[in-house]
């Protein structure tokens, strides 16, 4: 009895708290997205799946949808690469391949710093480095070597690369410590054997490196990928008009908020965040799936 | 053979690669403490060129007319209340989920780690909505509403529930039942058992989660940009976001480069000192 109302004394609060804030709008979610609800006074009605066809049609989603794709078909390899390359030479890149090379303390502790920072105040600074005139920090000496400056944020073919460079400039270094940790599990002895068996650095970062990462890298796979399908702050903060130059930059984020909290469309908005739902468990399925099938290969 | 690898062409790529990263990180940060105390003539007329003065009003403007030192005080105030309670409420029930066989507990584990998988923008209009009818309710309500500090810190600890559970119940079965059991027999209570004999076994797993949970919801924008509507209530992350979108020509550039430089030098200090278990708080659920 006793234990009973202590383990009921212990949960009724966080489970209480999480039912209210967390499940119920998710819940309500499905239901708001099949109906018509428009602005904060007006009343909900039901329409079906109409939101869901009517989303089909809407052009700037499907943009939305592909600039997310593109994120999440090129953030995770090109962040991943980096951050296995400096893990390794960070950690096993020495002279003799059992130390990191020299100076490897600071560039770890560097390259995270990033990390720390709100992704609204990195989104901020970029926007002022990224400045399309000789106020910026990559144009002026763009433009005092006579050359034109990039619109980098303003050039709509390019606005969308700079996005993605941010978030690989901010991400890069988490995964450089999520390797080296995973660096430090494996055994000396194994470089060592390697080592003693004539590979050289190369070889020994793919045949030995590599294959004993597996595990870590997939799962840096699985976060950066939810980063891809996420890009709400860097893009809403700073591109133009949120998600410009015309919605060059727009993410799936970015246009369920606009629809929500700028037009006032609940109903179309939460039909939005159905989708965007699917899209993300489809990719967490999807990337479990794959991660069983190499690990029994293993 | 090793001597050689230490000067051969591949090192000084690698060492290259390695300094360019560096300086890819420096160079933006240094160049808005630069920015910070010149003058607007200066920023706009060369980017790169020194102050001419150390114009240290740009701070002062910065902190009181861009109201930077009103959003940084929010924040502190809406990260403290919202870390103690999603680490009270969060290691309690991760405790009794971990440690204490019921019927129901799989299925609330599973209620609270599946909250990792959806994304927020799926439910911020019934959230928008869920906190502003909370508003309405008698007595408490004003207080737990739209534009309060204690509504969002509630969807805080509700939303670092799912990654908090299911860390720190992982934790809580690798701790050894001994002492507890002990604790029991000798007539000690359950709750007492929690509080003076598991939390502080648990302590290398909670320090991990509060960091993670302190730099988590400190960084948050997408739900107080939601919650919060009134400027004197906004968080740090609004505040700087705000005074580089809103006020086009007439903007205060100088007082923006202050304002940035402000949020980021505390960060770089607490980092400084503690990148190690920053570091590890961090990577820890990645690592599970």
């Amino acid at each position: 009895m006793r234990r009973r109302l202590f383990i009921f004394s212990f949960l009724v609060a966080p489970v209480t708290l999480y039912l209210v804030y967390v499940i119920a709008p998710y819940a309500q979610a499905f239901y708001i997205a099949m109906t018509n609800w428009r602005g904060v006074n007006a009343a909900p009605q039901f329409i079906g799946l109409e939101n869901f066809g009517r989303l089909l049609g809407d052009g700037v989603f499907w943009k939305a949808v592909g600039h997310n794709a593109l994120l999440l078909a090129l953030l995770p390899v090109i962040t991943i690469a980096l951050a296995l390359v400096f893990a390794y030479l960070l950690n096993v890149g020495g002279a003799g391949g059992r130390t990191g090379v020299w100076g490897s303390k600071f560039y770890r502790v560097l390259f995270f710093f990033p990390q720390v920072l709100a992704v609204t105040i990195v989104a901020v600074l970029f926007q002022q480095v990224f400045r399309p005139d000789d106020s910026g920090m990559l144009n002026a000496p763009l433009m005092a070597l006579g050359l034109k400056p990039v619109g980098f944020l303003s050039n709509p073919s390019i606005a969308l690369w700079s996005v993605m460079a941010v978030l690989i400039w901010q991400a890069v270094g988490f995964y450089v410590v999520l390797f080296s940790a995973g660096l430090a599990s494996i055994p000396r002895e194994m470089f060592e054997a390697a080592q003693i068996d004539g590979a050289g650095r190369m070889s020994m970062f793919f045949r030995v490196t590599l294959p004993l990462l597996r595990d870590t890298v997939q799962v840096a796979w699985v976060y950066l990928g939810i980063i891809a399908m996420d890009a709400f702050a860097i893009v809403w903060v700073m591109t133009d008009q949120h998600g410009g130059p015309d919605r060059s930059t727009t993410v799936m984020a970015a246009e369920i908020y606009r629809n929500a909290f700028q037009y006032f469309q609940f109903g179309y908005a939460s039909a939005l965040g159905v989708v965007m739902f699917f899209f993300v468990l489809g990719f967490a399925v999807l990337s479990l799936r794959l991660s069983r099938r190499e690990r029994i290969e293993f | 053979m090793s001597r050689k690898h230490h000067l051969g062409p591949l090192n000084v790529l690698m060492h290259i690669a390695l300094a360019v990263w560096a300086l890819l990180i420096i160079v933006p940060l240094v160049w808005t403490f630069l920015a910070s105390v010149k003058s607007e003539d200066e920023i706009f007329s060369d980017a790169w060129s020194l102050p001419a003065t150390l114009r240290w009003d740009n701070f002062a403007r910065a902190w009181e007319q861009a109201h930077i030192g009103q959003y940084m005080l929010n924040s502190v105030i809406v990260v403290f209340f919202g870390v103690l309670g999603t680490m009270l409420l969060g290691s309690m029930a991760a405790y009794v989920l971990a440690r204490y066989p019921f019927r129901g507990n799989r299925a609330i584990y599973l209620l609270f780690v599946s909250g990792l998988a959806f994304p927020i923008y799926l439910a911020l209009t019934p959230l928008f909505f869920v906190v502003q009818n909370m508003g309405t309710i008698p007595v408490i309500g004003p207080y737990i509403g739209l534009n309060t500090h204690a509504g969002l810190i509630l969807v805080y600890i509700a939303y670092s529930m799912p990654f908090t559970v299911f860390f720190l119940a992982a934790f809580f079965r690798t701790l050894p039942t001994a002492v507890a059991e002990a604790a029991l027999v000798d007539g000690a209570s359950h709750t007492r058992i929690f509080f003076q004999i598991m939390l502080p076994m648990a302590r290398p797993g909670i320090v991990s989660i509060t960091i993670f949970n302190v730099l988590g919801q400190w960084n948050q924008y997408q739900k107080p940009l939601v919650l919060l509507q009134d400027r004197d209530k906004w968080v740090l992350t609004q505040g700087i976001a705000d005074i580089s979108t809103a006020a086009g020509y007439d903007q205060d550039w100088s007082a923006l480069f202050a304002a940035l430089t402000l949020a980021i030098l505390p960060m770089l200090i607490v980092y400084t000192i503690f990148q190690r278990q920053i570091q590890s708080g961090l990577t820890a659920g990645a690592l599970k």
